[in-house]
């Protein structure tokens, strides 16, 4: 089992989860999140006086999968949050050691 | 010829029905101006602040309200007794028998309203300029404190400086001219504001080392607008209701003029700070526009009467230019003003004093000036002092741990968006 956890574009978050779940997966845990990479922060203006934002606004999502759909999983976020421009977003895969159903006390992929 | 007495007599009596009539319209207008207040207030603060602005908005429309019920009104409109003077004295107490039809038809036209609709139509004036003051204190100044302030300066304050005009007294014997108020309201409000502000100090962050200004964005920029609609509605009573009457042809053109030049020169204020703003910062400013509104409505207030529309739209947007300049500028010497009241109605106000001989023959600079300090000094020097002795005995601030957390939890207890927060 692994843990896929995608920083995206907020705006890009309805297509992403439509990519995932053609390829058939199940569930999603969205965040909405602040941070900087490498496209760093901008400036805003109020009353005459300009500020900086140092973090923008970002969509973290965290998707539980069975190994064998992780390819697909990652092909799919790339393709579906990529607008060419900087800021993108990044993906982690992680290793899941156990996953359990509460309602049934399934254990293992099975309860993914 | 009986019979012509009695048509003549009803319509005096119609006339009169009408008269006060318009008064209490103009003035439920002038009181939704409140309403306009506070969702310009709350929409320019933090969200933190929101619920005690909002307190105080209502509140101090409340005291108002009562106070000069109980005095402010007898003081500003003392009768014949004050005619020429500059020393306050109690008038007319109210609750006293209003117009008898007989006294109506008797007077020869003299009498043409009733006397509860002129107190009611002068007592929502009152709350407007106290109005003007809790945006320019807010997000820092103590809720009880702010309320004695309001109790001072509705009941004798305001009253006194509106006597010395329009309740007959010394400066209006010296011929200064303000027609609804861009002194005797507004700029009087301005300079209770800026007095306040100085005792007080800037928000917290506001100010960094070396000049450097950081913005507080305001949490509601949609409250904002709607509260500068409300606004620039309730100024149609404001300026229009300041023509005390409607019914007839003479009166019904100079009340259709004043609509008309009240709202261009409050479209010529949009204009005018809104270019003004994407010159100076390079970005469309949408709170410097609506800053340029109340701009364009305060200068025009004290003569709409006189200017053609063209020349009213370009009183307002001087009104428009001057209010983006003069908010930098109160930014630039650490006057912290979040709603840019101090601007809009105290700076702006002045200007609208200054501007009336440019249009009215009968009004002259000499008059205007003397009227324009008078009035300044009197509240600016009253206002220190009753600000100042309130921060001797009961402080004007609020901790810097409330402040960081909110005045509204600090002050009321309750938040204005609690169910935004993660319990």
């Amino acid at each position: 089992m692994k843990m896929v956890t995608a920083i995206i574009k907020p705006f890009k978050l309805d297509d992403v989860r439509e990519a995932l779940s053609e390829i058939g997966v199940q569930g999603v845990t969205v965040t909405e999140v602040k941070g900087f990479g490498r496209q760093k922060g901008h400036t805003e203006l109020y009353r005459g006086a300009e500020y900086v934002v140092d973090f923008l606004p970002k969509v973290k999502m965290e998707i539980a999968l069975k190994a064998e759909l992780l390819d697909q999983a990652i092909e799919a976020i790339s393709n579906a949050a990529n607008t060419g421009k900087i800021g993108d977003g990044k993906i982690f895969v992680s290793d899941v050691e156990q996953t359990i159903r509460i309602r049934t006390g399934e254990t293992g992929p099975e309860a993914l | 010829m009986e019979e012509l007495t009695k048509v003549t007599g009803s319509v005096t009596e119609l006339a009169y029905a009408l008269d006060t009539f318009y008064f209490l319209i103009s003035g439920a207008l002038v009181m939704w101006m409140a309403a306009g207040f506070a969702m310009l207030e709350a929409g320019l603060v933090r969200s933190k602040s929101t619920t005690e602005i909002l307190t105080k908005n209502i509140t101090l429309f409340a005291v108002a309200c009562i106070m000069y019920m109980l005095m402010g009104y007898s003081i500003m409109y003392p009768g014949d007794a004050g005619a020429g003077g500059w020393m306050p004295i109690f008038g007319d107490i109210l609750g006293k028998a209003d117009n008898e039809a007989a006294a109506v038809l008797a007077s020869d036209g003299k009498t043409y309203y009733s006397n509860l609709s002129d107190f009611f139509f002068q007592v929502v004036f009152v709350a407007t300029a106290m109005s003007v003051v809790s945006g320019a204190v807010a997000e820092r100044m103590k809720l009880w404190s702010f309320l004695a302030f309001a109790v001072v300066f509705t009941g004798f304050i305001y009253p006194v400086e509106g006597f010395w005009k329009w309740g007959g007294g010394f400066l209006d014997a010296k011929g200064f001219n303000d027609f609804a108020g861009s002194g005797i309201v507004h700029m009087a409000g301005g300079a209770a504001a800026l007095a306040g502000v100085l005792l007080l100090g800037a928000r917290k962050g506001k100010y960094g080392p070396n000049g450097k200004v950081n913005p507080i964005p305001g949490a509601n920029l949609p409250l904002a607008t709607l509260g500068t609609f409300i606004l620039w509605l309730g100024w149609f009573g404001f300026n229009g209701g300041s023509e005390l009457k409607l019914s007839d042809v003479g009166e019904a053109n100079a009340v259709a003029l004043v609509f008309v030049n009240t709202n261009m020169a409050a479209a010529g204020g949009v204009i005018a700070a809104l270019i003004t703003a994407r010159l100076m910062f390079g970005k469309a400013d949408l709170t410097m526009a609506l800053n340029g509104a109340l701009a364009g409505l305060v200068a025009i207030t004290a003569e709409p009467l006189t200017p053609a529309p063209g020349v009213a739209t370009l009183i307002g947007a001087a009104g428009g230019v001057l209010v983006v300049f003069s908010i930098v500028f109160m930014d630039k010497i650490k006057i912290d003003d979040p709603v840019g009241a101090i601007s809009v109605h105290g700076v702006v106000g002045m200007w609208g004093l200054l501007a009336v001989p440019l249009t009215n023959s009968d009004a002259t600079f000499g008059a205007q000036i003397m009227g324009l300090a008078t009035i300044f000094l009197w509240v600016f020097i009253t206002s220190f002092i009753v600000w100042f002795i309130l921060k001797m005995v009961v402080g004007i601030r609020v901790s810097e741990e409330e402040e960081y957390e909110g005045v509204d939890i600090g002050e009321c207890g309750m938040e204005a968006y609690p169910e935004f927060v993660i319990k």
